[in-house]
């Protein structure tokens, strides 16, 4: 099990989270407005605007742990909120990315999903629904939580039966490339005064 | 010569959203805006990739881009805003230091500068808008109570998305109004429903849905217009759950903005792919038959079928 030491503070995070995500994190003077606006606060083990602080205090571990920035549904409300105009939504995009980077990631069946999804991609060119669902449940070993939605959805002919395959191996190639260079952190300097 | 559309389906339209595919090429058609397929597309990586790495995302949703480019054509046109967003951001990250040359290596070109991109709704209101909608108008949605919802990503992040009011945008409103039906104010046009976390967190997502589904009922909506295939999936999929959970008894159509203008330029149902939707709206739709001469025409049967499903969803 992972200990985390939640006191520690490392200098060199908000200058990483700012240069992957382009946004001045600095510049947060902890307003609220984007907590205030986030329909997801309900089941979040951190507000955003905590997130934001945390990530100017250099909190590397408790940020890339938490379950926030899993569950962050992407909406941009807080980004349209922000009086700084910080793109809340960027920063709790590139810290789910970090997390997994670090495999610090919380949400374990989120990141399975994204997985399967992005598996799908590479090996057909396009998403294919059915096949995403049963990779999946498998790779998560639960059955999938909408299995009482399947009949309704078949009988909508809902679900296609074949995958489509596209790209002529073009998008197979950037999944190559991508894997073998790695995450981006790898090329970025981090030189913090 | 009316320009040509490169015309970006998405992964959804294969599946979850064929109805959607087919009433925006109904609808385009009817409004003379021609649509030709980005030749052998391919997924633009979804909030998947964009939750991954940009640079991946960026990639997987430009190779796209450099299809419709090197077919000749200037803008993409999408159905999906998800999709829409992802190309916005490929564009916008190919000028970012981080990202941009990474891009450029895991696609193994460059991104296209001049290409632009827009959702079925923009283009739309920009090329036929209210008074275009007017003129082709047949078949009024007269008395048709409508909720416009638009959901996160329409206009939002308002820097890339350059389309309508970020928090009270009017467009679908507008358009619909041309056909006679009566716009409702929708104060949650723009909230969250939840849709990417549907897979995964079943009880958020029935929070989120199940108040927006609330309020339409509460205002008296007959149907809800969307223009988004996750807003539209998850909400018409979702509404047993959803109704479950808070105990209510709420069944509203859930409808594409595409499959409304469609019925009011009197095209073919079947173009319009009605009967994939899951809460059948025939029973609301034969209310404006009624009151124009249409009604004599509506297969009684159908009807009946149509009330069986939604009073079983109501349960
Ligand atoms: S983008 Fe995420 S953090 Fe921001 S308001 Fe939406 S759900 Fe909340
Ligand atoms: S809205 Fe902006 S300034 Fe206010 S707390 Fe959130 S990030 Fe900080």
């Amino acid at each position: 099990m992972k200990t985390l030491n939640l006191g520690e503070s490392d200098p060199r995070f908000i200058s990483e989270v700012e240069q992957r995500s382009g946004q001045k994190i600095s510049r947060c003077y902890q307003c609220g407005a984007c907590t205030g606006r986030c329909p997801n606060t309900f089941a979040y083990d951190l507000p955003v605007n905590r997130v934001m602080r945390l990530i100017q205090l250099g909190r590397r571990e408790e940020v890339l742990s938490c379950s926030a920035i899993w569950l962050c549904a992407a909406c941009q409300a807080c980004a349209v909120q922000c009086p700084n105009e910080i793109d809340v939504t960027r920063v709790m995009e590139t810290c789910r990315q970090m997390s997994a980077e670090a495999g610090l990631v919380s949400e374990r069946a989120i990141q399975v999903f994204v997985k399967s999804f992005l598996g799908s991609v590479k090996r057909n060119g396009r998403a294919f629904e059915p096949g995403l669902m049963a990779g999946y449940m498998f790779r998560t070993g639960r059955f999938f939580t909408d299995v009482d939605l399947a009949p309704v959805m078949l009988a909508k002919r809902k679900l296609a039966f074949k995958p489509h395959k596209a790209g002529n191996g073009e998008v197979a190639d950037i999944f190559r490339r991508y894997e073998e260079e790695g995450p981006v952190s790898c090329n970025l300097e981090s030189d913090h005064a | 010569m009316p320009k040509t559309y490169a015309y970006y389906p998405g992964c959804s339209s294969m599946g979850t959203s064929a109805e959607y595919d087919r009433s925006t090429r109904a609808v385009c058609r009817a409004c003379g805006i021609d649509l030709e397929d980005v030749h052998d597309w391919t997924c633009c990586g979804s909030t998947p990739a964009h939750v991954t790495d940009f640079g991946l995302s960026g990639a997987l949703a430009a190779r796209n881009l450099v299809q419709a480019k090197s077919a000749g054509r200037s803008e993409v046109l999408t159905p999906c805003p998800s999709c829409l967003k992802n190309m916005k951001a490929a564009q916008h990250h190919a000028h970012d230091p981080v990202w941009g040359p990474r891009i450029e290596r895991l696609l193994g070109r460059k991104v296209p500068e001049d290409m632009r991109c827009a959702s079925v709704l923009e283009i739309l209101f920009r090329e036929t808008g209210a008074e275009g909608v007017r003129a082709l108008v047949k078949k009024p949605l007269t008395g048709l109570k409508v909720a416009c919802y638009y959901g996160c990503l329409l206009t939002r992040p308002t820097a890339l998305m350059e389309f309508d009011e970020p928090e009270n945008p009017q467009s679908m409103e507008t358009l619909l109004a041309a056909t006679g039906a009566t716009v409702l104010d929708f104060p949650l046009k723009v909230e969250c429903c939840g849709a990417s976390l549907a897979v995964v967190r079943r009880d958020m997502v029935q929070q989120l849905s199940g108040r927006l589904l609330d309020t339409a009922c509460e205002l008296g909506a007959d149907v809800l217009s969307v223009a988004c295939p996750l807003c539209q999936m998850n909400l018409d999929l979702r509404q047993k759950q959803a109704a479950c959970r808070r105990q209510t008894k709420a069944a509203v159509p859930i409808m594409y903005v595409t499959q409304l203008l469609g019925l009011a330029f009197g095209l073919d149902e079947a173009d319009l792919g009605l009967g994939g939707l899951i809460v059948d709206p025939r029973p609301v739709l034969a209310g404006i038959g009624a009151r124009s001469e249409e009604a004599a025409d509506a297969p009684a049967g159908g009807q009946d079928d149509a009330k069986a499903v939604n009073s079983g969803r109501a349960e």
